[in-house]
């Protein structure tokens, strides 16, 4: 680390350092992109984690946040707009291709214009917005933006800004559909696009030509909400993002919380947290299964899978008292302690989802029809699923180790014995694969932890006011569907002054364009299916 | 026929109901309009098969739609009342079920789905953000209830409302059902007219 930030002061004199959580570099924009390439290429920056917009008092900017895939090194890069009334900042979608989505957000919610950037328009609000929501000054009352009555009207050119060589910017219109394209609208209401997402799809007879994403259908805005609330108040949006992975992503915003107060989480309740969020994977797991096969024509087999995860939901309904919005993690440990039949009831659960899982090997895995739907359908190789940032369970399918239990290890991870599923197909078949054998994965974690839940208290003293220091921190936990992070900035009051969700699922989303061309308009949904986004999580 | 045995579906006492008051204003309501026996005794048969077949427009955002599919999957197994037959198409569907929140892009969006379905239609609210806002109340994206947008018949608490809250729910629909006028009465449609006339919206075009 030492080392890296001496290059980088050597190459980059401007740059100055802030170590609060991890290196952070800051940078004036002048310098970012050349700094951005460097790191990538020379560096091994492979990845872009997240890219947080934020309204500082002295200027917008963003905090782009990159790992490099080997060695696994996290590092952050501050970068500001020179100017506060027309904000600007070079894009880096050229060089990694989630950037691009990412980038689109920030202009969305900041009003931050990307120079370069190849589309620039709104993701998630309508394109007659006022005001940009996330700003600090922005007027929220409801008569500004009042509930639209009108449907969006499609707008088939986008705009660029293009940089000369001399240094002026230029507003260039693109074409994102010609008049000649035949343009189907699928979604926001379509029982394939698992949630209100909507895909504007390009087709040449049968195959698709070019896919573009409306997302905000669910647009929640769950961000400017936690600016106004207390740390324990704005716990509860994390169970709602990606239900499927309520527990994991409760576990990351506690984790990044106690961080930040070097609050120390008893035993007991770090070895519940972990039990805990494999079931919530066990659980995910089987949804994906009874949906994707639904979606693919499979209808039964959603009743096969629902009959395990009831058995997973009753066992999480004794302890924390809901089904699926369950508010157990909180700052410092668990809100209840386990039921006395816990132990018993996952005991129980264990064999019988052993038996369950050759039944829908039978069932489905080994079925001729479904082969010749998913192998080599949807194919990702490894390169692109690092720059599109596709982690999680859909990486792992293109053969990248991206586990964070693994790569970056929390709580008791690291004193367990499992196996990180890592395949190399790449396809619908082989994301099939990696999340039924993560199934099995799971059971063994529980099955090392469940007789050795050792005793003691559930949750740490935590003072009644919450407050966290100055500064800002980052803590990615693996969810079930990938990698889960949370940004939180404070100035030391009860709220903090910036939240980032980095969504699992954004990425999902942003590689379908990618995976569709030339394909079939019948593989989207098979490669749809079998990314399993969650569209809450997209939209936030 | 016993005296006051109220209106009941599938064998529940008429006192473990909530919300009778309501059911019997909406019946005195009716009856104070007066009936035709011929089609009185019409009104009765076809409402017994509507409320026996009530087909859903598969409609979910967020975490309330898997509490619909668990509804659907054979624990709760809402075929043994008649619903199980969710509908893709707006056309075929008799009912619409907000489950999960509404945001601002979506409102027209729903609008026009509730349009393009056929009358006799219905909507049930499930959820606390298609009640109210919900937790995302406050938030500049969402909005404050779906009765804001389509008239509501029945609202179903809760975050998401357990599987038997939503059987409960459309029980609830399919009691309001049967006592309705099918033919002739133009009470309903009278109130649903004077909702749209106050929330006028362009879904139509396009």
């Amino acid at each position: 680390m030492e080392e890296l930030k001496n290059t980088i002061a050597g190459k980059f004199p401007k740059a100055t350092f802030d170590e609060t959580d991890g290196l952070q570099v800051v940078i004036d924009d002048a310098h970012w992109h050349d700094l951005a390439l460097w790191l990538r290429d020379a560096k091994g920056f492979d990845y872009l984690i997240a890219v947080v917009g934020q309204d500082w008092p002295e200027a917008y900017g963003c905090v782009y946040y990159l790992t490099n895939t080997f060695t696994h090194v996290i590092l952050s890069v501050k970068v500001t707009a020179a100017s506060r009334e027309n904000p600007m900042l070079h894009s880096v979608s050229d060089l990694w291709a989630n950037a691009n989505l990412n980038e689109r957000e920030v202009y969305d919610f900041y009003g931050i214009i990307f120079i370069n950037h190849p589309d620039m328009r709104h993701l998630y609000l309508r394109n007659d917005w006022v005001g940009y929501p996330l700003r600090k000054d922005y007027n929220d009352d409801p008569s500004v933006n009042p509930v639209p009555t009108e449907n969006e009207e499609a707008i088939d050119t986008t705009v660029a800004y293009i940089e000369a060589p001399d240094g002026t910017v230029t507003k260039e219109e693109r074409v994102v559909f010609a008049p000649e394209d035949f343009v189907v609208n699928i979604g926001p209401q379509h029982p394939a696009t698992h949630g209100v997402l909507r895909f504007r799809t390009a087709l040449d007879g049968e195959y698709i030509k070019k896919i573009d994403l409306y997302l905000g259908y669910v647009h929640r805005g769950m961000e400017k909400l936690c600016e106004s609330l207390a740390y324990p108040q704005m716990l509860h949006f994390a169970d709602r993002l990606d239900y499927l992975s309520a527990q994991q992503n409760r576990h990351c915003f506690c984790l990044c919380i106690e961080k930040a107060m070097g609050l120390k989480v008893p035993r007991r309740a770090q070895v519940i947290r972990v039990i805990m969020d494999e079931l919530m994977r066990i659980n995910s797991h089987l949804l994906f299964a009874g949906t994707f096969c639904m979606d693919l024509g499979a209808t039964t087999m959603l009743f096969y899978t629902f009959r395990e995860r009831e058995k997973i939901l009753d066992i999480f309904e004794k302890t924390c008292g809901a089904r699926m919005t369950f508010h157990y993690n909180v700052i410092g440990g668990v809100a209840q302690d386990l039921h006395p039949d816990f132990v018993k009831d996952v005991k129980a659960l264990i064999p019988d989802l052993h038996k369950a899982l050759k039944e829908y090997h039978k069932l489905f895995t080994g079925n001729v029809i479904t082969h010749q739907r998913m192998i080599g359908v949807g194919k990702l190789s490894k390169a692109d699923a690092i720059s599109y940032g596709i982690s999680g369970p859909s990486g792992r399918a293109s053969g990248w180790s991206n586990d964070i239990r693994k790569t970056h290890p929390y709580s008791i991870y690291s004193e367990l014995d499992f196996d990180e599923v890592v395949r190399t197909d790449g396809d619908s078949f082989g994301r099939w694969m990696v999340r039924m054998d993560e199934i099995l994965q799971s059971i063994k974690i529980i099955e090392q932890l469940i007789d050795k839940i050792p005793e003691g208290e559930i949750c740490a003293p935590v003072p009644k006011v919450i407050k966290l220091p100055v500064g800002h921190w980052f803590q990615q936990v693996e969810a079930s569907r990938g990698a889960i992070g949370f940004y939180i900035e404070s100035d030391g009051g009860v709220n903090p002054v910036r939240v980032k969700i980095n969504s699992t699922c954004f990425p999902l989303a942003g590689v379908v364009d990618h995976l569709t061309r030339g394909t079939k308009i019948a593989d989207l949904i098979t490669i749809g299916g079998s990314l399993d986004y969650i569209v809450p999580d997209i939209d936030r | 026929m016993k005296k006051n045995k109220g209106v009941t579906i599938q064998g529940m006492p008429y006192d473990e109901w909530k919300d009778n008051e309501y059911i019997e204003s909406l019946v005195e309501e009716l009856k104070a309009n007066g009936t035709n026996v011929v089609v009185g005794f019409f009104d009765k048969l076809i409402n017994w098969g509507r409320a026996n077949s009530l087909w859903p427009l598969t409609f979910g955002t967020s975490c309330c739609a898997i509490e619909f599919i668990a509804l659907g999957a054979a624990r709760y197994d809402m075929a043994r009342f008649g619903w199980e037959v969710a509908r893709a198409s707006p056309r075929q569907a008799d009912y619409i079920m907000v489950s999960g929140t509404i945001a601002h892009r979506m409102a027209p969006v729903l609008r026009r789905l509730y349009d393009q379905m056929a009358e006799p239609k219905y909507v049930i609210a499930t959820g606390g953000c298609a009640v109210s806002g919900g937790p995302f109340r406050k938030s500049y994206h969402v909005v404050q209830g779906v009765d804001q947008i389509i008239p509501v018949d029945v609202y179903i608490p809760g975050c998401p409302p357990r599987p038997e809250a939503m059987i409960y729910g459309v029980m609830q629909l399919q009691r309001k059902i049967m006592v309705e006028k099918f033919f002739g009465g133009a009470n309903r449609k009278e109130k649903i007219q004077k909702f749209l006339d106050e929330h006028p919206a362009d879904s139509h075009g396009d």
